[in-house]
């Protein structure tokens, strides 16, 4: 048995990090940050997201406030979403780019005010995005990085809102909040603010709060969410839930060296929008027409796909890669994301895993493989 | 697991591998332990088979649970004299017995003291003390 050796640079925690060893949570490394991979199980806690609730800690991503005059342009110029169509309370899933059109990150912008408006990052990418959308906002509008101070919890799944009602407060007046859509409020005594969105493939809320109220905000939705079947939730449960939901994750179906077309993320692209950056090289790339395409597979042999496998022909030719993959706890089977050439992306298509020197048949097939009721 | 983390009648690797002398060899698996720490099994690939020729150290096979992919070491050197059949049809049988019906391989040492020189059961069980358990 071997396991990938712990960095030995400090690592942070977010202000749950009691709770989450006091929930018998495993801690590991994870983008510089001590997190929960799991608690009782990753398949047990992505269950208990299909069935019922799981509560996640998110503390580690990064929050950026723009503010000012400009703050909607400055939004509007760095993503590649049309942010100009938000109403306030609304919020946006988009990414951020280069100019060469390749993804910096992807985010969610929220808009608050015309004049005021949130950004979410990756926690891996914080650093850059945070210079990013700094120096753009530099003599244009005000900027701050207010993660240090925002703790960000999720709670996913079916009894969600049921749960929220059960934490008091404005719990109960949550659930008329429309997808996409945040408001501020109060639960559990804290002051809060709540989004309909997440990263399961389940109904759900992310909640922002501050950082010293966050435990407070945790343990009353642990106890109060408990009877429903809520589960606290690890990255492990969060990455296999968001696989069946076929939602990207930076660093495997998105970097530096893809574009968001390639990505499946076209959706997220308008290309129509004032101009950003990034939109140049993405017009060229899209009248070019695509050379290759994530496409999401189930193996029809014995293995596992993971993330860096390469994804071979029928001849045994390297034709592209396995960006994620691993048993589906909703499916029973084996699935994974990766690039093709697009000439092998249409449903149906068969190619070869290289699962370190084995070979195992997979098949291309519509996505996402799981879709919510 | 508490007591169930060591059994007395086998010896140990810093891994969390197993080996336990039986008639026709020493059978080799993982420790409850190291199924733990994996969570649940998924794919057990044994890549020898009976008649193979292993060193020690050497990798004999992968074992994946739903988030990660670990290699299987050979405790010892020796050849190969059984494989479990079992495991390539049912991996849950490691989460389930890692102690017994999950064994791995069978080995028959090249060297008997090989086996003698591994981890007995109370320095397992003081490296699980170490590994925060």
């Amino acid at each position: 048995m071997s396991h990938d050796e712990a960095p030995t640079t400090p690592l942070r925690r977010t202000p749950l990090f009691d709770e989450h060893v006091r929930l018998g949570g495993r801690i590991v490394p994870f983008a510089g940050w001590e997190m929960p991979v799991q608690y009782k199980g990753l398949t047990e806690e992505h269950k208990a997201v299909r069935t019922a609730a799981g509560l996640f800690d998110v503390s580690h991503m990064g929050e950026i406030l723009l503010e000012g005059e400009h703050a909607a342009s400055v939004v509007e110029y760095l993503v590649t979403g049309d942010t100009a169509k938000l109403v306030d309370g609304q919020a946006l899933y988009t990414c951020a780019c280069n100019a060469q059109g390749t993804v910096l990150d992807d985010l969610i912008v929220y808009r608050i005010a015309q004049t005021r408006w949130l950004v979410v990052c990756n926690a891996s990418n914080r650093d850059k995005i945070v210079a990013h959308f700094r120096a753009a906002a530099e003599n244009h509008c005000g900027f701050e990085d207010a993660s240090d101070r925002t703790a960000l919890i999720a709670m996913q799944g079916p009894k969600a809102y049921a749960i929220a009602a059960l934490a008091g407060d404005d719990g109960p007046a949550l659930a008329s909040l429309g997808s996409f859509h945040f408001r501020d409020a109060v639960l559990a005594g804290v002051k809060c603010t709540v989004a309909r969105t997440g990263y399961t493939g389940e109904d759900g809320m992310e909640i922002f709060c501050p950082t010293e109220d966050a435990a407070k905000l945790w343990s009353t939705l642990v106890d109060v969410g408990r009877p429903l079947g809520l589960e606290p939730a690890g990255l492990g449960a969060r990455d296999t839930l968001r696989l069946e939901a076929r939602l990207s994750l930076y660093g495997n179906e998105i970097d530096e060296t893809t574009n968001p077309l390639e990505a499946g993320l076209g959706w997220i692209v308008k290309l129509h929008k004032r101009d950003f950056v990034g939109k140049d090289a993405l017009a060229s790339v899209k009248e070019a027409g695509l050379a290759r395409k994530i496409v999401g597979f189930e193996m029809v042999g014995r293995g596992i796909a993971r993330h860096g496998y390469p994804l071979l022909d029928a001849s045994g030719g390297a034709v592209g890669v396995c960006t994620s993959g691993s048993p589906s706890p909703t499916l029973g089977k084996n699935i994974g994301l990766g690039y093709l050439p697009a000439s092998m992306a249409e449903i149906g298509t068969r190619f070869l895993v290289d699962c370190r020197g084995r070979n195992i048949e997979a098949v291309v097939v519509k996505t996402p493989f799981y879709k919510r009721a | 697991m508490a007591n169930d983390d060591v059994k007395a009648d086998r010896r140990y690797t810093k891994d969390h591998e197993w080996a336990k002398q039986v008639e026709g060899g020493v059978l080799i698996g993982i420790s409850a332990f190291a199924v733990e720490q994996l969570g649940d099994i998924t794919l057990v690939n044994l890549d020898v088979k009976a008649g193979d020729t292993l060193a020690a150290g050497k990798a004999f096979g992968t074992i994946e649970s739903v988030k990660t992919l670990s290699d299987l070491f050979a405790p010892i050197a020796g050849k190969v004299t059984r494989v479990n059949p079992d495991l390539e049809t049912r991996p849950e049988l490691v989460n389930e017995d890692p102690w017994d019906k999950a064994w791995m391989i069978e080995i028959a040492p090249s060297s008997p003291a090989e086996v003698e020189a591994l981890l007995d059961p109370a320095a397992y069980a003081e490296l699980l003390k170490t590994a925060g358990h």
